[in-house]
């Protein structure tokens, strides 16, 4: 069953693309070109979150070379391996709900301290494309059109993050473990 | 986050004179420097590939063929936009953006959505029921291709970069209703 489903992420790229070039065919887009001018914003895309990527991955490194972070783990590690959740992923729990650049600049600490392929990875990995960070979302939106009173907007997704948090984690352990 | 950045700069330093790890400490700031320019540079090409692709999705009629689509379904989330096409637009635009994982294109129309709810909004200053479950689906971040994910799996050599994207795509699912869920209820409760 699982090795099924592992086949079913694998073919999902594949075959959005054959859609989207399939289409493309149908209407005559000039698919090329169109292809060369949207492939220049990874150029921007990247160059736009080295500043980010650069604050939040010298503090994890500055908390990890101090034992901060160690202390912190030592703490939840009983907790954690109940779970069978990775100590290293303590971090990224907090931070995806705060800011996507941090949870990007701690995803890429993960790897570089447990390995590319390691579960922590996996797990971290899930947690990061599964986070879309509550509170920068809105305040740029509410923020645009002037809203002052949020009323239960924040704590609805919240409640959203925590859950799907704890799926992230029950999910990975059928998929990866 | 000011304060935060602040504050777990100074804690590093603070513990690292306690544990004796100073030296390592700005070793370590520096090389974590280097590396996060590094991850990023790496992320151009797999990340111009995938925007290059969703461009031809984009300019092709395909992303506003399926946010037709989606655009009936939105209508029982949002009862109250019956009578706010630009809105559902909008949030349909919105929401395929997000799944392609293109978060960058998404947050204009999620703007130009709220714009249109705002402007049936009886008082300015408070969130409707719409815009709070809006912004609930939002954070709840709905996902189909992971792309800056994948990207940096496949960046760092990973054997399978695009096997998280089932596990991706059901967790998102689930907290997609269960955002939905809590606002409709929550929306109750809160003045």
């Amino acid at each position: 069953m699982i090795n099924f489903l592992n086949n079913v992420s694998i073919l999902i790229l594949p075959l959005i693309i054959t859609a989207i070039l399939s289409y493309a065919i149908y209407k005559k887009t000039p698919a090329y070109e169109v292809f060369v001018d949207g492939a220049k914003e990874g150029f921007t895309l990247a160059v736009k979150i080295i500043p980010y990527l650069i604050a939040i991955m010298v503090c994890t490194a500055m908390l990890r070379a101090s034992g901060v972070i160690g202390i912190i783990e030592n703490w939840l590690g009983p907790f954690l391996t109940h779970f069978k959740i990775p100590t290293q992923t303590t971090l990224i729990m907090l931070t995806r709900s705060l800011s996507g650049s941090a949870t990007l600049g701690v995803l890429a600490d993960i790897i570089n301290q447990t390995g590319v392929d390691s579960y922590a990875t996996k797990l971290a990995a899930v947690i990061t494309g599964s986070s879309e960070t509550t509170f920068y979302v809105a305040s740029v939106y509410f923020g645009a059109v002037g809203i002052k009173k949020f009323r239960h907007a924040l704590l609805a997704g919240i409640l959203a993050d925590i859950t799907g948090l704890i799926l992230a984690v029950f999910v990975c352990s059928k998929f990866f473990l | 986050m000011n304060y935060i950045f602040i504050f777990l700069i100074l804690i590093s330093i603070f513990a690292a004179f306690f544990t004796g790890s100073i030296e390592n400490l700005i070793n370590e700031a520096l090389n974590a420097s280097k590396k996060a320019v590094e991850i990023a540079f790496s992320l151009i090409g797999i990340m111009g590939f995938w925007l290059g692709i969703v461009n031809i999705a984009k300019k092709s009629g395909l992303m506003n063929k399926i946010s037709k689509i989606i655009e009936k379904p939105i209508l029982y989330i949002f009862p109250d936009l019956k009578s706010n096409p630009e809105a559902q637009n909008n949030i349909a635009l919105n929401i395929s953006a997000n799944a392609l994982g293109l978060a960058n294109a998404a947050t204009p129309f999620g703007i130009k959505a709220m714009e249109a709810m705002q402007e049936q909004n009886k008082n300015k200053k408070r969130a409707t029921n719409s815009m709070c479950t809006f912004l609930a689906i939002n954070t709840a971040g709905f996902q189909i291709v992971p792309a800056v994910v994948i990207a940096i799996l496949s960046a760092n050599g990973a054997k399978n970069p695009t096997e998280i994207i089932l596990p991706t795509f059901i967790v998102t699912l689930c907290s997609f209703f269960v955002a939905m869920f809590f606002a409709k209820i929550l929306e109750r409760f809160f003045e």
